[in-house]
């Protein structure tokens, strides 16, 4: 079957005044549906630059892609035109943003702000039949419809993270790509949130890439983890494969040696030392080597490839020669 | 056991609105002893950021004591104030609107210093700055950079400088790192553990994270609506909680590991209420699982389950 999403060896550079920034450094991923993806990594990763290269957002005059393909069902968006994106944008592929705050206009009803998405992608509607979806939509993602005619600051965090997502699923895309959607919210909001996400994608079918930073969310909602590290996916698998493997990339253990562990009592974490590179001076051969616990000469000289067994994969030297010897 | 170091009691800080008074901190009675972390945990608008102001006193208490080393410090006048804040100092939550975008590092970090006239020449004040950036993990090369140069991570590293170029006792850390990634945030929480063994510091610990505050606390107090529902030494509260605030608060957490059965978890409905003239009684019994008639209606006193183990709670 087609993937509902592919990207091939994307590349994506930002020209400031200064270097070039390169953010994104060649990453393959695919998704079907009804898949839900942890697209993981620190700021600066690249992870929410490739969620803007397949929304096709990234900032016009700096950002640009420079290589690869994004195949979304099938067809190449990055040759797409303005015009055909307006179309894709909200009806198959559509974006929440982490701050709910500032995500939403301040001046303008939030009921208003779900049908504009509607007006937009069904021209065809009318007014009452706008208002009705609208209200369909709300019920959905837990909000009350008398709520509709009041303003964003009238809401709480989590109620606005809500209509947020109300505006993403209005048009039922293919594609939700949501960028720390929780990451602003309180444990207890977040988790209410979390489940209506969950509720949803089943309801709805929609594949998800969930991009996020805690790994506590991802091991509760995805069906597969890509790692990334400046601009590189290092490491890509089944949730099972990620959470539950032997192996992995070292820059994988130390994301997880910096989580304070709930069940166990240490007095010192075990965070990776140094913090990642600039992107506009990527080091030669593996970007992580400079950080690794386990770097040899050849990492600083070469970049290591991506080393897949069947779902997993690692793009480090040190399981070239396969997995057998430590298993 | 030894003297605490920081001590509130009684302490309350209401703000006056249009629709009357809005209860942030409501009767909240706290000691931290020497070199020790005291967590305060719960969710936004809890009054947790209100609490620690009013124990800096940087927010006046409508009602109260706030002692330290047995002194109250909302009886100081002005400029003994002004010395005790040597001790008493901060880090905020948003290393991003916490530091002054027209100051470059060295004056951000400098400012304390200049401004309690620790040290006069400029030459001192440089090495000064420069061994607190070594201190706290920061390259001397940022020294003339500006805050929106750098990334969260090193912003919040100018804070904890900022924080200890007085040489203080006591810290308030308000999410000191709630905006960093994780690995950083790991960077961030040893520094501040690596410090309060080396210094013997003092922290309030601020922060809606349970596993970060289960980390770094020896005793955690949990707030809901300006009250404190319980608190305990960090093990008892995590290997028996209580409160069935505390509870849903400790299942929402998401788990970096595989639950077989998810979906099952607790949750809790409903958001936080209005704080503004709250009722009598437990506020967390509009959304309480366990709510039963006489949780409204009489305040509900803490009481001591088992040592040091204090709840607010009818069952």
């Amino acid at each position: 079957m087609e993937h509902l999403l592919e990207i091939k060896n994307l590349h994506v550079v930002y020209k400031g005044d200064g270097a070039l920034v390169r953010a994104v450094n060649g990453v393959d991923l695919t998704l079907d549906r009804g898949e839900t993806l942890g697209l993981v990594g620190e700021t600066g990763a690249g992870k929410t630059t490739t969620a803007l290269a397949i929304m096709r957002l990234l900032p016009e005059r700096t950002g640009s892609i420079q290589e690869g393909q994004i195949l979304l069902d099938g067809n190449d968006i990055t040759k797409a035109s303005d015009a055909d994106m307006r179309v894709l944008r909200g009806s198959l592929v559509s974006m929440i943003f982490q701050d709910p705050m500032t995500s939403l206009n301040p001046t303008i009803r939030v009921g208003e702000q779900v049908g504009e998405v509607l007006e937009l992608h069904h021209k065809d509607l009318g007014k009452e039949e706008i208002e009705k979806r609208v209200d369909e939509i709300f019920k959905l993602v837990g909000l009350p419809p008398e709520r509709k005619s009041e303003y964003p600051h009238q809401f709480s965090g989590g109620m606005r993270q809500r209509i947020v997502i109300a505006i993403a699923l209005a048009c039922q895309p293919q594609l939700l790509l949501a960028d720390e959607p929780t990451t602003a919210l309180d444990v207890t909001i977040q988790a209410q949130v979390l489940e209506l996400m969950q509720r949803l994608k089943e309801k709805l079918h929609t594949s998800t890439i969930l991009i996020t930073h805690d790994l506590g969310v991802v091991a509760e909602t995805c069906d597969k983890v890509a790692i990334m590290y400046a601009g590189e996916i290092i490491e890509i698998g089944t949730v099972e494969d990620i959470f539950e493997g032997r192996e992995h990339h070292p820059y994988t253990v130390g994301l997880f040696g910096s989580i304070p562990d709930l069940e166990k009592k240490e007095r010192r974490l075990h965070p990776i030392d140094g913090m990642m590179p600039d992107p506009a001076y990527l080091p030669e051969g593996c970007k992580f080597h400079d950080r690794c616990p386990k770097a040899t000469e050849r990492c600083s000289a070469q970049a290591p490839s991506m080393h897949m067994w069947e779902s997993h994969g690692i793009r480090c030297h040190l399981f070239e020669s396969g997995r057998e010897k430590t298993e | 056991m030894s003297v605490p170091i920081v001590e509130t009691k009684n302490l309350k800080k209401y703000f006056r609105t249009s629709r009357g008074d809005l209860h942030a901190v409501d009767d909240i009675h706290l000691s931290i002893e020497k070199g020790k972390t005291l967590g305060v945990v719960g969710e936004s608008g809890c009054g947790k950021s209100t609490l620690g102001r009013v124990i800096l006193r940087l927010l006046e208490p409508t009602e109260g004591e706030v002692l330290f080393e047995g002194q109250d410090i909302c009886r100081l006048p002005a400029r003994q104030m002004e010395k005790m804040r040597r001790q008493l100092q901060i880090i905020f939550q948003d290393p991003f609107s916490s530091l002054n975008p027209r100051l470059s590092v060295s004056d951000i970090i400098a400012d304390p210093i200049r401004t309690n006239k620790v040290l006069s020449h400029k030459q001192e004040i440089q090495e000064r700055v420069v061994e607190l950036m070594h201190t706290v993990g920061l390259s001397d090369r940022f020294i003339n950079a500006y805050p929106h140069e750098l990334d969260g991570g090193r912003r919040q590293r100018i804070g904890v400088a900022r924080a200890l170029a007085l040489d203080p006792q006591f810290i308030v850390c308000d999410e000191p790192v709630s905006a960093l990634d994780v690995s950083i945030q790991a960077q961030i929480l040893n520094l501040m553990m690596d410090l309060q063994e080396e210094r013997n510091l003092t922290y309030l610990f601020i922060t809606h994270d349970m596993s970060v505050v289960k980390h770094i606390s020896n005793q955690i107090m949990v707030m809901y609506m300006g009250q404190c529902v319980e608190v305990a030494p960090t093990d008892e509260l995590f290997q028996n909680p209580i409160h069935p605030y505390t509870q849903a608060l400790l299942s929402a957490i998401p788990v970096p590991k595989l639950r077989r059965d998810r979906g099952k978890r607790q949750l809790i409905r409903g958001e936080v209420t209005s704080p503004v003239n709250p009722k009598p009684g437990c506020r967390f019994a509009a959304r309480c699982p366990y709510a039963r008639p006489d949780c409204t209606g009489e305040a509900i006193p803490l009481t001591e389950r088992s040592p040091g183990h204090w709840v607010s709670c009818v069952l």
